[in-house]
C-alpha cells in the first residue's frame, strides 16, 4: 500500500561529512527522492498543490523525473506545453478564425490554460514568463477558470490546473516570477544530479488514484497540524501565509498517499520538508520563540467572531509544540545549502553576486505591445486583427451579396465578402523601454557622498519610470572588484531596499566597474531595452582587471574596457567628477564614444537631468528613425 | 463558477476592509486601489464585496443598466426584442465586474455585433465591460500590469462618467458611472500616476505578523476549500449583519453632519500634507463621513478624520524620492500637528 517514494523515515542526519564522496551521493540520493515524492504528491492533487518549480536545465535527469510524473498522472488528463513568450490569444483564447467564417458567428478557440483543464500546464524556461504573463497564470491557478473577455468573446471557462515549471535561470537576476513561485508548493532542484547514480522510480497508477479517491473524503485536519505548520512557517522566516497552506495540503496528500485517514506528524513532516525548507530564509538553531519577524506593524486585533482556541497565544500546550518542535527538526534537516536564495522568490533576497550582470545573453521575441487596430493590409508581417476585420466587413454583407448577385456572380449565403478596405491590422507599439545603467566610483575619499548622490539619482529617474519607461540599475566598483548593486529595475520600494546599505572605500578597480556595465547593459539589450550606461569617476584607475594595484596597468585596462563600451555601441554618458577634471577622463570618454560631462559637484538632480535629457533625444531620435515607415 | 469566499470571515485586514465598506455606502468617493503583497487576499476581499451590496433596480434585461426611471428616454437603439422589457423592472444584485488581464479592446469599451451583423445584417452594439459595470464596481487585479491603451480608456471613462464608441461605424454613448477597485503589487511594477489618482482610497495590506491570526486564516481557507456551502452557510449571518450595516449606513448618510471645526481640520490636514488641489480635501470629507454613518453617529468627529485620512490622502502626497518616510507617516506626522494643538 504504501509508496516507496513516500518515506519521511529517511535517515536526516545533518550531513556532517560535507565534501566527501559519500556524504555527497547520500545527499544526491535525498534530493532524487524529495523530488520523487514531490511529484507523487503534486499527482495527487494537483489543483491544489497549485505547481511544481524545478530547477534544472534540460537533461536526462529532468526527462527522467518528468517521465516519472507523467506516470503517476491519470492518461487521460491533459498535458500542454506553454512556452514563455505565449501571446494572449493562445494564452486565454481567441476566435477560432476556420469556425466563426465557416458558421458566420464568433466560435471561441479555447488557450493553453482553459485547454489544459484537468490536468497539467508545462512551463519550460519559466523564469522567461514576463511578470503579465505570470500574472495571468496564477490568476487562473488561484481562480480555476480563465476569464476570457477577448475580441468579441466574453467566457469564463473552467480551467482546474496544475503547473509544472521548469526554472531554467543561469543567474540570480533572472529568476521566475514571484508571484508564481509563490504559489507552486514544490520547489526542487535537479541541478547536478547524475542518471547512473539513481535509483529508477517506480510509478505506481492504481497506488495514486486510491490516494485521489481517499483524499477526497479525508477529515478536517486537527488543530494542532494547522497550528503547528503556521509556527513552523513563521519560525523558517517564511513570509506569505500560502506557504503553510501549501503544506497543509501537501500533508494530506500525503496521508491519502500513504493510505492514512487523518494527517499525522510523518505527513507534516514530509510537507514542512518538501514545501517548507525550500523558502525558509532563516534556520534557527534551537527551538526558537514563536515569534514572527518583528514587523513594526501591529494589527489592532479585535476579530470578530469564532474566537480562536484560547491556546493562540505564545505559551502554547505541550503537542502543538511539541509538533512544531519536530517538524522545525525536518525543516534543518532538509534544507539543502545555497538554495535558500536562489527560491525564496524574495527581491530583497537576491543578493546580486559577482558576476550576475551577465545574465543570459539571447533574443526575446521584440514584437511589441498591442495597442488597438488600424487599417491596412496583412502584409510583411503585420498582424490581421481578424475580428476587427469581420467587424468592418459585417454590415456591408447583405448589400455585397446582391450586388454581386446582379452582377451574375454566384455567392453561397455562409460566405462572408471582404473588400480591402476591410482589413484591420493589429498595431502594436513597440515603446523600447530604456534601461540606464548606473555605474558609479566608490573608491577613496569621496566615495559616500558621491554614492549618496547616485542613489539620489536613481531614485529620482525611478520616481518617473513610469512616464519616462525607465529602468535602473547601479554598478558600483571599489576596493578590488565591482558590484552589481541594484539589478535592473523599474520598481521604487525595490530598489529603496536594495539600495539601503552602500558600501565605500578602497582602490578604484575601474576597468572591473567599466566590463561589469557593459555586461549588464548587454542583458538588458538582450531583452529588448534600450541601454545607456552613465558612469559617474574621477577617471583615475588604480586597480587592474586581475585585482592588482598598479597604476599604470590599471589605467590601460580601464582604457581597455571603455573601448568595449564603443565596439558593442552602448550609449554612455561619462561623468567626470574630478573636484579639477583631468586628461584621463576625457580620454576615457572618448574612448567610450560617451558623451563628457564634467560635474565637480555631483548632485542627484543634475544627474538625474543629465539622464533624463539623454534619454529623451534618443527616444526622438528614434522616433524620427522610425516614423516614415509607420507602424511595425 | 468559483463560491466567492465571505467577507465576514476574512481575517484581519481591517484598514482594506473599512476601505471596501466606505465606497460600498458612498461610491462618490471613488474606488479604492488595494497595494500589498501576494497572498495577502487583496482580490478575496474585493470579489467578496458583491455579496455585501445590497440589491439595485434596473430595467429588466438591459444592457446598460440602466435605472428604472431612464426607461424610455435613454437614447440607445437596442432591437425590438431587447426592447420588449423595458418598462419592467428588476431588482438585481450589484454589478462587481471583473476586468481581467488580456481583455481587449473591444470587450471593454464595446463594439459592433459581429453574429448579429453577419447573420442578419444588422448593424448593432454589443455592450463592453464598461457597460456592465454602470452603476456597479469595476475591478483590476494586477491593475499595475494592465496595457496601457486600455488604461487609458479607462481614465476617459472614469472622468467623463460616460463611454462614447466610435468604431465600425457606430456611433454610440451610454453612462458608465463605476466605482473603480483595483489591487496590485508595487514590486512588479508601478502604477501610472494618473490611474492613481482615479481611486478615493488607497490602502495597502500586509502579510499578517501575529502568528494566532495567521493559524485562524488557513483555519479559515482550509474549512472553506473542504466544504465552501457549508462554511458560507456558517458565514452567512454575519455577512449579512454587515450588508444591514451598509444599508444603515446609506441611510443615514445624507444626514450625518460634519461641523466646521471638522472642516478646518480636514484642510489643515491637506495643506501640511501637502496633498494636491481639492480632490483630496473632498474625499476626506466622504470618507469620514461614511464612516461615521456606518458607525451610526450623527456627527463626524476626530476620530472618524484620523482613521481615514491615512488611505483617503496616502496616494496623493507630493512623491519626494529622497524622503525615505512612509506617506503614511508623513500623515499621522500632520495629523499631530494639525489635530493635537
Amino acid at each position: 500500500m504504501t509508496s516507496p517514494v513516500l518515506s519521511p523515515e529517511r535517515p536526516v542526519q545533518p550531513p556532517e561529512s560535507a565534501g566527501d564522496g559519500i556524504g555527497q551521493d547520500a545527499r544526491d540520493a535525498d534530493r532524487w527522492q524529495d523530488a520523487l515524492a514531490a511529484a507523487a504528491l503534486f499527482a495527487v492533487d494537483p489543483v491544489g498543490l497549485r505547481g511544481l518549480v524545478v530547477s534544472d536545465g534540460p537533461g536526462p535527469v529532468r526527462d527522467r523525473w518528468f517521465r516519472h510524473l507523467e506516470q503517476l498522472l491519470p492518461p487521460d488528463r491533459p498535458v500542454r506545453r506553454l512556452p514563455a513568450a505565449t501571446a494572449d490569444d493562445r494564452l486565454i483564447g481567441s476566435i477560432d478564425l476556420t469556425a466563426t467564417l465557416a458558421t458566420g458567428r464568433p466560435v471561441l478557440q479555447k488557450g493553453v490554460l482553459a485547454e489544459a483543464d484537468g490536468g497539467i500546464v508545462v512551463i519550460p524556461m519559466a523564469e522567461r514568463l514576463s511578470s503579465g504573463t505570470a500574472a495571468r497564470i496564477a490568476t487562473v491557478l488561484d481562480r480555476q477558470e480563465v476569464a476570457l473577455e477577448r475580441e468579441g468573446l466574453a467566457e469564463r471557462l473552467p480551467a482546474r490546473i496544475g503547473i509544472v515549471a521548469f526554472d531554467e535561470s543561469a543567474g540570480p537576476d533572472e529568476a521566475m516570477a514571484p508571484s508564481l513561485l509563490d504559489r507552486c508548493a514544490f520547489l526542487i532542484g535537479l541541478g547536478g544530479l547524475s542518471l547512473r547514480r539513481l535509483p529508477a522510480p517506480l510509478p505506481d497508477r492504481s497506488a495514486l488514484e486510491a490516494a485521489r479517491a481517499r483524499l477526497a473524503v479525508q477529515p478536517p485536519p486537527a488543530a494542532e497540524v494547522i497550528e503547528a505548520l503556521v509556527i513552523t512557517g513563521a519560525s523558517l522566516g517564511i513570509g506569505p501565509v500560502t506557504a503553510p497552506l501549501l503544506a497543509l495540503r501537501a500533508a494530506a496528500a500525503a496521508a491519502a498517499l500513504a493510505g492514512r485517514d487523518a494527517v499525522t506528524i510523518e505527513d507534516a513532516r514530509l510537507a514542512v520538508r518538501l514545501v517548507l525548507a525550500p523558502r525558509a530564509r532563516m534556520i534557527p538553531e534551537d527551538m526558537p520563540e514563536p515569534e514572527p519577524d518583528a514587523d513594526p506593524q501591529t494589527p489592532e486585533d479585535h476579530r470578530p467572531d469564532t474566537p480562536p482556541p484560547d491556546n493562540a497565544g505564545p505559551p502554547e500546550p505541550p503537542p502543538t509544540a511539541e509538533w512544531a518542535e519536530i517538524l522545525l527538526a525536518a525543516a534543518r534537516a532538509a534544507r539543502p545549502e545555497g538554495l535558500v536564495n536562489r527560491v525564496t522568490g524574495d527581491s530583497s533576497l537576491r543578493h546580486p553576486s559577482r558576476q550576475s550582470g551577465g545574465g543570459s545573453v539571447g533574443t526575446v521575441p521584440t514584437g511589441g505591445r498591442p495597442a488597438g487596430t488600424r487599417m491596412g493590409t496583412p502584409r510583411s508581417g503585420a498582424r490581421l486583427a481578424l475580428v476587427d476585420t469581420i467587424r468592418a466587413a459585417a454590415p456591408w454583407q447583405a448589400l455585397r451579396r446582391s450586388e454581386r448577385r446582379r452582377a451574375g456572380g454566384d455567392v453561397p449565403d455562409d460566405r462572408i465578402l471582404f473588400h480591402r478596405t476591410d482589413f484591420r491590422i493589429q498595431r502594436l507599439v513597440r515603446r523600447r523601454e530604456s534601461t540606464i545603467v548606473f555605474c558609479v566610483d566608490a573608491s577613496g575619499s569621496t566615495a559616500f557622498h558621491r554614492l549618496a548622490e547616485a542613489k539620489g539619482a536613481v531614485e529620482l529617474v525611478l520616481a518617473q519610470a513610469y512616464v519616462s519607461r525607465t529602468a535602473v540599475a547601479l554598478v558600483v566598483f571599489r576596493g578590488q572588484t565591482a558590484d552589481l548593486l541594484l539589478p535592473p529595475t523599474r520598481s521604487l520600494p525595490r530598489a529603496r531596499s536594495l539600495l539601503a546599505k552602500l558600501p565605500g572605500g578602497g582602490g578604484t578597480p575601474l576597468a572591473a566597474g567599466i566590463d561589469l556595465a557593459v555586461l549588464t547593459a548587454l542583458a538588458e539589450r538582450a531583452r529588448g531595452k534600450d541601454p545607456l550606461i552613465m558612469l559617474l569617476t574621477d577617471g583615475r584607475a588604480n586597480i587592474s582587471r586581475d585585482g592588482v594595484a598598479r597604476r599604470p596597468g590599471a589605467q590601460e585596462d580601464a582604457m581597455e574596457a571603455a573601448r568595449h563600451v564603443a565596439r558593442n555601441r552602448v550609449d554612455a554618458i561619462f561623468i567626470d567628477t574630478a573636484p579639477r577634471p583631468r586628461a584621463e577622463g576625457r580620454l576615457l570618454a572618448e574612448a567610450m564614444a560617451a558623451r563628457y560631462v564634467a560635474l565637480p559637484y555631483v548632485d542627484a538632480e543634475r544627474v538625474r537631468d543629465v539622464a533624463l535629457t539623454a534619454m529623451s533625444q534618443r527616444a526622438a531620435l528614434s522616433q524620427r528613425a522610425a516614423s516614415p515607415a509607420g507602424d511595425r | 463558477m468559483k463560491i466567492p469566499f465571505p467577507f465576514a470571515a476574512i481575517v484581519g485586514q481591517d484598514d482594506m476592509k473599512l476601505a471596501l465598506l466606505l465606497v460600498a455606502i458612498d461610491r462618490t468617493i471613488g474606488g479604492v486601489m488595494v497595494f500589498g503583497d501576494r497572498g495577502t487576499g487583496k482580490s478575496t476581499a474585493v470579489r467578496s464585496l458583491a455579496a455585501l451590496l445590497p440589491p439595485m433596480q434596473v430595467v429588466s434585461g438591459c444592457r446598460f443598466n440602466y435605472p428604472p426611471a431612464a426607461a424610455g428616454n435613454c437614447g440607445q437603439s437596442c432591437d425590438e426584442e431587447a426592447r420588449s422589457h423595458c418598462h419592467d423592472v428588476d431588482t438585481g444584485a450589484v454589478p462587481v465586474v471583473d476586468l481581467p488581464l488580456g481583455a481587449t479592446e473591444d470587450r471593454v469599451v464595446g463594439a459592433l455585433d459581429i453574429e448579429r451583423a453577419l447573420t442578419r445584417g444588422e448593424k448593432g452594439f454589443e455592450p463592453g465591460l464598461l457597460a456592465r459595470a454602470h452603476r456597479g464596481f469595476l475591478y483590476i487585479d494586477e491593475v499595475n500590469l494592465l496595457e496601457d491603451h486600455l488604461v487609458d480608456l479607462l481614465l476617459d471613462a472614469a472622468a467623463s462618467g460616460e463611454n462614447i464608441v466610435e468604431r465600425e461605424g457606430l456611433s454610440v454613448k451610454h453612462p458608465a458611472r463605476f466605482v473603480l477597485v483595483g489591487s496590485g503589487n508595487p514590486e512588479e511594477g508601478e502604477l501610472r500616476p494618473q490611474l492613481l489618482d482615479r481611486f478615493g482610497l488607497s490602502v495597502e495590506v500586509r502579510t499578517p505578523s501575529d502568528l494566532a491570526e495567521r493559524i485562524e486564516i488557513l483555519r479559515r481557507c482550509d474549512a472553506f476549500e473542504r466544504d465552501p456551502q457549508t462554511f458560507l452557510a456558517h458565514w452567512g449571518p454575519r455577512n449579512q449583519e454587515i450588508r444591514e450595516l451598509i444599508v444603515r449606513a446609506r441611510e443615514r448618510l445624507e444626514t450625518v453632519e460634519v461641523d466646521d471645526a471638522g472642516l478646518e481640520a480636514m484642510s489643515r490636514l491637506c495643506v501640511a500634507t501637502g496633498a494636491d488641489g481639492l480632490r483630496g480635501e473632498l474625499t476626506l470629507m466622504r470618507a469620514a463621513r461614511a464612516a461615521a454613518a456606518l458607525e451610526n453617529v450623527p456627527r463626524v468627529d476626530d476620530r472618524h478624520i484620523r482613521r481615514v485620512a491615512p488611505m483617503a490622502l496616502r496616494h496623493r502626497l507630493r512623491r519626494d524620492p529622497l524622503d525615505e518616510t512612509g506617506s503614511v507617516v508623513r500623515i499621522e506626522r500632520a495629523m499631530a500637528e494639525v489635530m493635537d494643538a
